[in-house]
């Protein structure tokens, strides 16, 4: 078992960063964490600074305001450290990136280690990608 | 004068779904001034819209926010059908409504859930997102998507709502109903949530003329305006319902006006239902051909207040001009009188009582000198500026009046 695989075996940590998104997958990644879907009894709950974090989710368009913030952040970020795109507009910028102040998907700013595809993912999209993660390492 | 402390809240806080700033300068535990920055979230929607055509812009809007999804459309199809000088169908009307009744049933259920996270009652939180879970899958059965409905277009809507699935939506909203009878039972009836939110935050009747704020919290403070009274679009003139207000002006009238509104959303969605009965299935849209030059204003009550379009249309396949005002914006600006002279623990409940949508409000921006990082236009010359714009637009066209 390496050590990275050794990390992420349980219990991972999330930060969240929204960037210029239109609020429906920030919704959706908090509904992952209320009744129905309940991802706390995996261990897994949002923390609120990335320094705790295991894994780092990103979702909406970056704009030119949040580029440097992003890098900050991962920066920051206690490696390994998982990035999951989530998204239409993480992915690849979905209907925004044509915007004047799109600067780039978050796979051209960090590297990504999943994408979560949908506008927006449902919660078990995101359960789901995040499982594949932690299997996959 | 004592010293100033300045306590940074965001950009990337846990507490909030969504990147802002709030500077709260305080002293000792007293906020003193409130500052809010944005920009985090600025998409440029105004000028995605004008390469769009009108059926493309429709998803473009109501990607401005996911919360208010589809009152963006709704006030966009205001809009355009007055350019185009269309009545849509009667279905149409009553599925319109039925959309956007279950939006405010959802974005409020959303903000209770919220609110309880924000004064630390988690259970509230757990609860109310629990019972908002039926009514997505309500939005899933009838639209096919949880959140981002792409239901409205011009002349109509996209899909219609079955004569089967009445009695599904039905039996759902019952069930709605006795949820919220137990979420109204577990904020009015609670002793600390009456402590924690009673002659908190409170805006007086001429805070919220001053800050032209819309919508509940408008309605909190005895300021009796609703869009869909005062300026009847889709079916609410076909049925009964009122509007709710409070006089208190605090965050907890603001939570009464909310969890009360849910009651009347669910009447409205009822009595739409019994009306699709009586229309024709299928009959849910009109052929449009061709949008002529012109110019109009749409307006929808979303669940945070009035959602405002104008769109000037120059005869081609895509808007010339679109300007977005959200209710937000103006929501947000209430900030200076709510905030100020209460403790930073109150602030918190201060700020989300107005349930603010950043990404709705992203409006503003600042220019800046590329080589000396100066300001060269203030937020009033910005705003000079867009006007200006505006005017000349309507000139080119032989539009002004």
């Amino acid at each position: 078992m390496s050590f990275k695989s050794y990390c992420f075996k349980k219990s991972l940590w999330l930060f969240h960063f929204g960037g210029a998104s239109c609020n429906n997958c920030d919704i959706e990644i908090l509904d992952c964490l209320t009744p129905r879907y309940d991802v706390e009894r995996f261990g897994m709950i949002l923390v609120g600074s990335i320094r705790h974090a295991d894994v780092l989710l990103v979702n909406g368009s970056i704009n030119k305001k949040d580029k440097p913030r992003l890098l900050e952040i991962y920066e920051q970020a206690p490696k390994p450290v998982l990035v999951v795109a989530i998204g239409a507009c993480g992915c690849t910028g979905g209907i925004f990136a044509e915007g004047n102040t799109f600067a780039g998907p978050v796979d051209k700013i960090i590297p990504v280690d999943a994408y979560i595809p949908g506008c927006p993912p449902k919660p078990e999209a995101i359960l789901a990608g995040v499982v594949k993660l932690m299997g996959k390492n | 004068m004592s010293k100033q402390t300045l306590i940074p809240v965001g950009p990337y806080h846990p507490l909030q779904e969504e990147p802002e700033l709030f500077k709260l300068y305080c002293e000792g535990e007293i906020v003193k001034d409130v500052k809010w920055e944005t920009g985090y979230n600025h998409r440029g929607i105004e000028k995605l819209a004008e390469q769009k055509s009108y059926d493309e812009v429709f998803f473009l809007v109501e990607r401005i926010c996911g919360i208010c999804s589809t009152s963006h459309p709704f006030a966009f199809a205001n809009a355009v059908e007055e350019i185009a000088e269309v009545e849509v169908t009667n279905r149409a009307k009553y599925i319109r409504s039925i959309i956007g009744e279950l939006e405010r049933i959802h974005s409020h259920l959303l903000w209770v859930g919220l609110a309880g996270h924000f004064l630390g009652y988690n259970t509230l939180f757990m609860w109310a997102w629990k019972y908002r879970e039926p009514v997505l899958d309500l939005f899933e059965m009838i639209t096919g998507n949880r959140n981002s409905y792409a239901m409205f277009k011009v002349g109509g809507v996209r899909r219609d709502i079955e004569n089967t699935k009445i009695t599904t939506i039905a039996k759902v909203l019952a069930l709605v109903k006795k949820k919220t009878d137990l979420l109204v039972g577990a904020v009015m009836d609670d002793p600390v949530i009456h402590a924690r939110t009673k002659g908190v935050g409170i805006l007086t009747k001429e805070d919220i003329l001053n800050f032209a704020a819309v919508g509940p919290t408008a309605r909190a403070s005895g300021v009796d305006i609703d869009i869909r009274r005062d300026d009847p679009y889709a079916a609410y003139p076909l049925v009964n319902w009122k509007v709710i207000t409070a006089q208190a002006g605090d965050v907890f009238a603001k939570a009464e006006v909310r969890l009360l509104e849910m009651y009347e959303s669910i009447s409205i969605i009822e009595q739409c239902l019994e009306g699709l009965k009586k229309e024709k299935e299928g009959d849910i849209d009109v052929k449009i051909k061709h949008i002529p030059e012109g110019y109009g204003t749409g307006r929808a009550e979303a669940p945070r207040g009035e959602v405002f379009h104008f769109v000037i249309s120059d005869g081609s396949n895509s808007p010339a001009r679109h300007k977005i005002r959200a209710p937000s914006y103006t929501n947000i600006a209430t900030f200076k009188k709510s905030c100020v002279g209460q403790s930073i623990s109150d602030a918190t409940i201060s700020l989300a009582a107005v349930d603010p949508c950043y990404c709705c409000t992203e409006r503003l921006a600042v220019a800046l000198d590329r080589n000396s990082g100066k300001r060269i236009m203030n937020a009033k010359e910005i705003i000079a500026h867009s006007t200006l714009i505006t005017q000349n637009l309507l000139q080119l066209h032989n539009l002004s009046k």
